[in-house]
C-alpha cells in the first residue's frame, strides 16, 4: 500500500505550489496516472481522505486522467497497446520494447483560490 | 505510513538506529498530543473586501515521486564519487535476504569492506544478525511504512560514515510490491526469489522484476522437495524484463555462491 506515500507526495506538491501562488486552498486537482505506473487508483481513493485532512487539498475535487499504456517493439518497430508491463509485441512476440506512455504519475494542474 | 490502517501521522515515521543504541519501539498510545496546529489566529480581516474569489489554474506538470528521485540522485552521486557499489535487495518476506547477506558478508569480509542498511517495519533483529559479523550496520524501522525511501537512505548513510571502494547492501522491507516504485540511489537492484515461491511470481508482481537488474534464485538446495520449474520461472522473469541477469544459489549450503561473489568483486 504505497499509495499513501503517493498521496502524501501529492499533498506536498499542492502545499508548496499553493503557497508559491499566494493562494489559500485548492478547489480542484488534476492528476495524470498511467496504467503501468504501479498505482492502484482504488487504493489511492481509499487513502485520499486521511492524507488530505487539514491540508490545502481537504476540500478539493480530484480528477484522475488515466493514461493508457503504449509500447514500441525494439525488434520490429510495431507500436502496440500495453495493459501489463510484461506484454510482448503482438506482431513478432519479442519482449524487448520501449514504453512510450503509461508510466505517468504526476500532478497536472491545480485550481487554487 | 500504510494505508491499511489509515494512519499517516509522523508518529509512525521511520526510526533509524544502530545496534546498541537506545531503541525506540513505538509503543506509545495513539492519541497523545494530536493538536491540529490550530494556533494561527483566523482573524479574517477581509483584505480590501473585493471578494471576487478568483480561481486560478496552476499548470504544475510535476512528477509525484520527484522528491524521492531528487534525493535518490544525490545518494547515487555520493556513491559514485566514493566508488561505493550500492545494492538494493528486494523480495517477499522469507525469501532469504538476510541469510544470503549473512553468508556473503561472512565469506567476503576479509576481502571487501561492507556496510549494511536494514529495513524492516519493526525490530532490530536483522541489524543484530549483521552486527554479530562485525559489519557496520544501521537499522531503519519504517513503522507502518511498507518500503524504504531515498531520504531514509540519505540519513542512514550519514550514520555509517562509508569508506571509499566498498559495498553497501541495503536490505529493503520484505514486500514485492511497494519498494519497486522508490529509487534509493542504488547502483543495482537485486530481486531475490526462493524456490518455495511460485514460478509465476514475476508476472504476478511484474513491477519489481521490471525495475530490477539482477535476480537471485535462492534455496536451490530445496529443489528435490519442491514443485517448481526453474526454467519456467526464468522465462516468466525474462518476459517482464529481458535484461535480467540470474544467479542460482543456496545461502544455506553455499551452492552457487561463488558466481555471485565473482560478480560482486567485478563491480568494485
Amino acid at each position: 500500500m504505497h499509495e499513501l506515500s503517493i498521496a502524501l507526495g501529492i499533498v506536498k506538491i499542492a502545499e508548496d505550489e499553493t503557497k508559491k501562488a499566494n493562494a489559500k486552498k485548492v478547489t480542484k486537482i488534476e492528476l495524470e496516472i498511467g496504467v503501468l505506473a504501479g498505482v492502484e487508483i482504488d487504493s489511492l481513493n481509499f487513502v485520499w481522505s486521511s492524507a488530505v485532512e487539514d491540508t490545502v487539498l481537504e476540500f478539493a475535487e480530484k480528477e484522475v486522467v488515466v493514461i493508457n499504456g503504449m509500447g514500441k517493439c525494439i525488434d520490429c518497430d510495431t507500436e502496440f497497446n500495453m495493459e501489463n508491463i510484461y506484454d510482448c509485441c503482438p506482431k513478432c512476440g519479442s519482449n524487448f520494447k520501449g514504453i512510450l506512455q503509461g508510466k505517468e504519475l504526476k500532478v497536472k494542474t491545480l485550481e487554487v483560490i | 505510513m500504510c494505508g491499511t490502517c489509515g494512519c499517516g501521522s509522523d508518529e509512525n515515521g521511520p526510526v533509524i538506529s544502530k545496534p546498541g543504541e537506545h531503541y525506540h519501539t513505538h509503543s506509545h498510545s495513539h492519541d497523545e498530543n494530536h493538536h491540529h496546529h490550530d494556533d494561527h489566529s483566523h482573524s479574517h480581516s477581509h483584505h480590501g473586501h473585493s471578494h471576487d474569489h478568483k480561481h486560478k489554474v496552476l499548470e504544475i506538470e510535476q512528477d509525484i515521486l520527484q522528491n524521492n528521485a531528487v534525493l535518490a540522485g544525490r545518494n547515487r552521486g555520493y556513491f559514485e564519487a566514493k566508488n561505493i557499489f550500492a545494492l538494493n535487495l528486494v523480495s517477499s518476506p522469507g525469501s532469504g535476504k538476510t541469510s544470503l547477506l549473512e553468508r556473503t558478508l561472512a565469506d567476503l569480509k576479509g576481502e571487501i569492506t561492507f556496510y549494511v542498511i536494514e529495513g524492516d517495519q519493526q525490530t532490530l533483529n536483522d541489524a543484530n544478525r549483521i552486527a554479530a559479523l562485525n559489519i557496520p550496520v544501521v537499522q531503519i524501522n519504517t513503522g507502518k511504512g511498507c518500503h524504504l525511501e531515498s531520504d531514509m537512505i540519505y540519513d542512514a548513510v550519514k550514520k555509517l560514515e562509508l569508506k571509499d571502494n566498498s559495498i553497501l547492501m541495503i536490505e529493503n522491507v520484505g514486500n514485492l510490491v511497494c519498494p519497486s516504485m522508490f529509487d534509493l540511489g542504488e547502483s543495482k537492484r537485486v530481486v531475490i526469489i526462493s524456490t518455495t515461491e511460485g514460478e509465476d511470481k514475476p508476472i504476478k508482481y511484474p513491477d519489481m522484476f521490471h525495475t530490477s537488474d539482477i535476480c537471485i534464485i535462492n534455496k536451490i538446495d530445496l529443489l528435490p522437495y519442491v514443485n517448481i520449474d526453474v526454467q519456467k520461472l526464468k522465462d516468466y522473469a525474462l518476459q517482464v524484463n529481458p535484461n535480467l541477469k540470474f544467479f542460482e544459489v543456496s545461502a544455506t549450503n553455499g551452492d552457487g555462491m561463488e558466481t555471485w561473489y565473482k560478480w560482486l568483486k567485478s563491480n568494485i
